[in-house]
């Protein structure tokens, strides 16, 4: 069998890529949720990952937003490590200060959107300007604006979260992650908790950050068409590792490995 | 004597006696808020040792009479050095008191803000301390309202206390009026209603502005 994990980075031709992870092995107790995975995220390329529930595609996101320590292997960001800190030569365990420093090149959004219910929607946006990153409030509120037009929610800027429809939200939430002008936007399923008629909306706004912004995006998702659509690159994950991985047209148009067609299969009768 | 010529005779000493007691109620309020805050924040540290001293503090107040408590801070400190005024004694024993229950509110409140809210700011960047004070503590207190809003009531009906260490709140002129009058069902009556009053018509509306306000605060009316 062919070694499906160490796919050529080809879409990124310079060298070093934004995102690796390199050997990470992620426990919950006796669950090994991720074994031995090896992911490598080039700068500026869209990755999606599609898999079964349960298979650890969040469990990817969550650890690279540091929500999740690792238990083995080191995961770099921008050629550097993230999980770990360069001491003389050995790799040693972040400190909470180094993983502070390091974060500050990542962005995610989540299914539930998590806005902060008891600010506007312009305040979601500004607050880590404001609080993390030190900027006057009059350039936070420019970086913001800009970015709730781009999202399209610039009308609504004033309005508290309950006041908004899902999708809605959902665009707030991503213009407040790239308020914090991050290298590398994650996204997990943050279309899974909207109703179907607004879905596109959000839809829209990943694909324009696609076309016009040089961001490195990981995508988790059960939206294949989207996935097809948008991405460089897909990862099938199975059971905690890349069954298989590959570009749009050949993962989705001509799998390899039997769990991707079953995987596909079963999601194309499902819809 | 009719309740009216009563009132009419002994209203002065009443409404010093009743300053007396708002002033105890409020301070001890701002200290039962204020420790709650620091021992809840304490007893959800990773610190063992700060853990425990929270745990220790919460227990020994909770569970022992807040009239011993009040005694011993007037009576037993000053063995150990340290006198304090009895106006001063009486809101410090209290509040300590109400803080240790006060805690468990708090504590309650925060972790009922939903995970995703610290992801979120932790998604952000925000350090510990402002995820807590400007993301979470918002949305707890929202939650922890009206548990707090029992438990300052229960503070102003334990203020009473501190007429024992001659403090001249409401009970203290109350119990005075009775040894020089023995008009016992007028003297003991008003101090009732006014106690009620204070509860009823002045707190209470209070707490019901401060949840609406809180409520548009946190963008839900
Ligand atoms: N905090 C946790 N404690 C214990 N087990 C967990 C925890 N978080 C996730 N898991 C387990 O880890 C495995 C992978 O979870 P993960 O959320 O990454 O799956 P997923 O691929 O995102 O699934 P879904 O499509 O349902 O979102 C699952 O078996 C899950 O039950
Ligand atoms: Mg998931």
């Amino acid at each position: 069998m062919e070694d499906m994990s160490a796919y050529p980075l080809e879409i990124s031709g310079d060298g070093t890529p934004m995102v690796s992870f390199q050997k990470v092995r992620k426990a919950y107790g006796p669950l090994v949720v991720l074994d031995n995975l090896d992911l490598e995220v080039a700068t500026g390329e869209m990755v999606s990952i599609i898999g079964p529930s349960g298979s650890g595609k969040t469990t990817v996101l969550r650890m690279l937003m540091t929500l999740e320590q690792i238990n083995a292997g080191v995961i770099y960001v921008d050629g550097r490590p993230l999980t770990h800190m360069d001491k003389a030569g050995v790799l040693v365990e972040a400190t909470p200060k180094h993983l502070r420093a390091r974060r500050s090149d990542i962005g995610m959004c989540f299914q539930h959107f998590n806005l902060f219910p008891h600010m506007t929607a312009i305040q979601n946006c500004m607050e880590g300007p404001v609080h993390v990153l030190g900027l006057t409030k009059a350039e936070a509120r420019d970086r913001s604006e800009e970015l709730l037009e781009l999202v399209g929610m610039i009308e609504k800027k004033d309005q508290h979260p309950s006041r908004l429809s899902g999708g809605q939200q959902q665009r707030v939430a991503i213009a407040r992650a790239l308020a914090m002008r991050p290298k590398v936007m994650l996204f997990d399923e943050v279309t899974s908790a909207l109703d179907p008629e607004v879905i596109g909306e959000v839809t829209n706004v990943i694909r324009k950050l696609v076309s016009e912004h040089n961001l490195t995006m990981l995508m988790v998702t059960h939206q294949m068409g989207f996935a097809r659509d948008i991405s460089d690159r897909v990862c099938f994950f199975y059971d905690g590792k890349i069954e298989e991985q590959g570009r749009p047209a050949d993962l989705f148009g001509n799998p390899k490995r039997e769990r991707t067609q079953q995987f596909l299969s079963a999601v194309k009768e499902a819809v | 004597m009719s309740l009216f010529e009563f009132i009419s005779q002994y209203w002065p000493r009443l409404l010093s006696g009743t300053g007396i007691t708002v002033a105890q109620f409020l301070l001890s309020s701002v200290v039962a808020i204020i420790l709650a805050l620091i021992f809840a924040l304490m007893k959800m540290s990773s610190n063992r040792l700060v853990k425990g001293a929270a745990v220790t503090y919460i227990e020994i107040f909770r569970g022992t009479s807040l009239l011993v408590q009040l005694y011993w801070i007037f009576f037993v400190l000053p063995l150990f050095g340290l006198t304090l005024e009895k106006f001063t004694a009486g809101y410090i024993a209290i509040g300590m008191n109400a803080g240790a229950y006060g805690a468990e509110l708090v504590r309650g409140g925060i972790m009922s803000v939903p995970r995703g809210q610290w992801e979120a700011a932790l998604a952000i960047n925000m350090s510990s301390a402002k995820r807590m004070w400007r993301i979470i503590l918002p949305q707890a207190v929202g939650i922890m309202l009206p548990p707090w809003g029992n438990l300052l009531i229960e503070i102003l009906k334990g203020t009473a206390l501190v007429s024992l260490i001659s403090v001249t709140d409401l009970m203290f002129q109350a119990k005075q009026i009775n040894a020089s009058t023995y008009l016992s069902a007028q003297i003991f009556g008003t101090a009732l209603i006014i106690y009620y009053i204070i509860a009823r018509f002045m707190f209470t509306p209070f707490m019901r502005w401060f949840e609406g306000f809180m409520a548009r605060k946190l963008g839900k009316a």
